[in-house]
């Protein structure tokens, strides 16, 4: 279809228009932004059916050569398969829905317009991410993405804490993208392209030293974009942005786009045993880490992020797993994204109704005043706990499933997440809207307007029925042609024992949250005396502390080493031979004495030094 | 004839020439002395020349009593010169060119 380019055009375009236009486009640069975000969406749905109903595996639109030196050859191709078609499909339907509830969001603020042009650059480029077909392509979105994501979590830049938040993940970022650089550079000196299929035949004939270097160049540009140990420590600052985009970049998409690489470099990882069982490893500890951060944390947005985390570790431990669990990550990943974004807009809602306040120790009781929020909110709640019949449940019960299939260290610690999960929803779920009320003396909450509702509402319908996607395996079915058939490994258990087991934990999980802050009133102010554990959470487990002592002390210090050598060493041995040829010279011109008689005498001197030399030599 | 005597007495006047000018304090009197220095080294020539049985010597005695006229003008000059504005012919005096 030679329509595709459109899907990446469309809010392109409408962000050049708004930040190019200035003041001219304040009066209507929201409707324009959501239009264009619409409008992509509505020419990602024709493509999705053309591809659901042609026999096609994929389509393709050639745009250009990009670069072409020599053996260095670029084509700007497309490409939007089943798993492409997925993508778009999330970023430009969560990305409307989110669009439209900014406009409520944003009403008051008086940069709203460039808010849009932001917002619709970060679709472009997530859209231009997923839609290449190069991993050099891939690359020029992925890049903006990140650059969307510094603008937006900086977009307050009056506030200091916003300012350092997005230099703090664009530079954490650069860690990961070295990662990716690396990782292109090596696929052109080994298979001499970096097209998908390229690397995908090129790697089946490499070396395995080779595509272990790949695999893990991958995951590490896949940790920095999606917030994994040990590149986490950026996700939970991020939240300093507005709501939308937290909801929207740091929950449904972009930090999604480390899952989306791992899987669409299957093929490099079928190849290397390591790289496998190192993204296994990194999804299952971020997984745990998340969620304990989730359980310690009393700011709401911090609380879902740390849950962000956590759940985007299940998505990379599915995907390390391999083909027995590569449609269950894009599975939950989707799922992910409608009951994270529904549940990050539900307290961007209860935010704008309580003056911004964030600390979830001053909400309570919100039930009541806000109850499509409250609604729309549980069903986020109990899709993400995995309530069965809701969206979560299908997407993260497959994923615990696959764990145990992989090995039974694995399985548990899957499970042991799921039940951390529980508590920490539960504990969100009852200190903001159920418990007493804690509001501050000036807090008249009330219910948002339908502008911000509505979306709330569609996305609460999606957590409830995401699961649909996996009747008759359809999801499964619909990527087999890009992540290959799949695999089932023998269980230890059988799976309706495992569903069964991960909804008694989830149960226990909440049930001991409901023990812990349902029953006794909740203190306004965070008890200063707690386990260590919840200190340590607090604190996000140490993660800035120990990036402070191990990366940015020593950094300090080499810098003002090299600064001391740079000021004694090489100044002082440039001073030094000045200072001695000064000092020399100042010696030396004291033989000027002004007296012509001195001259004279060196002259006679001179002239009987030449004159014996000569008779020496004459006579020898 | 031998011109051996010849030769003796230049190097002795040159030596005369040669310690006047590095003792003697007086521009006029240092003045003298490179002349008799000068006329050494002519004397020297036209020995040699006169060894040599050609006048390239002799030629070059002329050149260097030519040059010896030209810098006694110039150097007198200086000399007269350096007399009226600081009343003195000490070539000790005049060292404010140095260091």
């Amino acid at each position: 279809m030679n329509l595709l380019y459109l899907i990446i055009a469309i809010p392109a375009i409408s962000a050049a228009i708004l930040l190019l236009g200035g003041k001219a486009t304040d009066a209507w640069g929201h409707l324009l932004g959501t239009a264009a975000s619409i409008g992509a969406f509505v020419v990602g749905v024709i493509a999705f059916v053309d591809l659901l109903a042609g026999d096609e595996e994929a389509l393709r639109q050639e745009l250009f050569t990009w670069i072409d030196v020599r053996s260095f050859h670029v084509e700007f191709e497309l490409l939007f398969d089943p798993l492409s078609s997925l993508f778009v499909l999330l970023i430009t339907g969560v990305g409307s829905l989110i669009h439209i509830y900014s406009i409520g969001y944003m009403d008051h603020d008086p940069r709203r317009r460039r808010f849009f042009a932001y917002l619709n650059l970060f679709i472009a480029a997530m859209l231009m991410l997923v839609l290449s077909n190069d991993y050099l392509a891939l690359f020029l979105g992925w890049e903006g993405v990140g650059l969307a994501s510094y603008l937006l979590i900086g977009f307050w830049q009056h506030k200091t804490s916003a300012a350092v938040a997005a230099k703090k993940a664009f530079v954490v970022n650069r860690v990961g993208d070295l990662g990716m650089a690396l990782a292109i550079m090596l696929m052109f000196t080994t298979f001499g392209t970096s097209e998908f299929e390229g690397v995908s035949e090129g790697v089946a004939s490499a070396t395995n030293a080779t595509a272990t270097a790949l695999g893990l160049l991958l995951l590490l540009a896949a940790c920095g974009k999606s917030a994994q140990v040990p590149l986490q420590s950026w996700l939970l600052d991020a939240m300093e942005g507005p709501t939308p985009v937290s909801a929207l970049i740091h929950a449904a998409t972009m930090v999604t786009a480390g899952v989306y690489l791992v899987t669409r470099s299957s093929a490099v990882y079928a190849e290397s045993e390591i790289a496998q069982t190192a993204v296994i490893v990194v999804g299952l500890v971020t997984l745990l880490w998340g969620a304990i951060i989730g359980c310690a944390r009393d700011d709401i947005k911090k609380g879902l992020a740390g849950s962000t985390m956590s759940q985007i570790g299940y998505m990379m431990l599915a995907a390390g797993i391999g083909p027995a669990a590569y449609a269950f990550a894009i599975f939950h990943l989707l799922t992910h994204g409608f009951f994270k974004a529904n549940m990050f807009l539900g307290a961007g809602s209860v935010m704008h109704a309580m003056n911004d306040e964030v600390d979830m120790r001053r909400y309570g009781a919100l039930r009541g005043v806000m109850p499509i929020t409250f609604l729309t909110f549980a069903c986020g709640y109990l899709a993400i706990i995995g309530f069965p019949g809701f969206s979560g449940f299908w997407s993260k019960d497959k994923i615990i499933e696959a764990a145990f299939g992989e090995s039974i260290v694995v399985g548990i610690g899957a499970l042991l997440g799921a039940g951390i999960t529980a508590f920490y929803m539960t504990r969100m779920m009852i200190m903001t809207f159920i418990s007493e009320k804690r509001w501050a003396k000036d807090a008249h909450p009330h219910e948002s307007s339908l502008v911000m509702t509505v979306p709330l509402m569609v996305l609460a319908a999606l957590s409830v029925f995401g699961g649909a996607l996996l009747l008759n395996s359809w999801i499964v079915h619909w990527l087999e042609p890009v992540v290959g058939p799949e695999v089932h490994h023998e269980l230890p258990l059988p799976a309706i024992v495992i569903t069964l087991l991960v909804s008694a934990v989830v149960l226990v999980g909440a049930v001991i949250a409901f023990l812990t802050y349902g029953r006794k009133p909740v203190p306004s102010v965070a008890p200063a005396r707690v386990s260590l554990l919840t200190a340590a959470a607090r604190k996000d487990l140490y993660g800035d502390a120990f990036n402070e002592a191990a990366f940015m002390r020593p950094g300090q210090q080499l810098t003002r080493g090299l600064v001391a050598f740079d000021n004694h060493g090489v100044d002082g041995a440039v001073n030094g031979v000045a200072a001695l040829v000064g000092g020399t010279s100042g010696h030396a011109r004291r033989w000027q004495t002004g007296f012509v008689r001195s001259y004279a005498l060196s002259m006679l001197a001179g002239s009987a030094l030449i004159v014996l030399a000569l008779l020496a030599v004459t006579l020898a | 004839m031998s011109v051996e005597p010849y030769l003796v007495l230049s190097a002795l006047l040159f030596a005369v020439g040669a310690v006047g000018v590095l003792v003697r304090r007086n521009a006029i009197v240092v003045f003298m002395c490179i002349e008799l220095m000068l006329n050494a080294s002519n004397l020297a020539f036209v020995a040699f020349a006169r060894q040599h049985g050609d006048l390239d010597g002799q030629i070059a005695a002329f050149f260097v009593m030519v040059v010896a006229a030209a810098e006694v003008v110039v150097g007198l000059a200086i000399i007269m010169t350096i007399f009226r504005t600081r009343r003195s012919a000490s070539v000790d005096d005049a060292s404010l060119l140095k260091y």
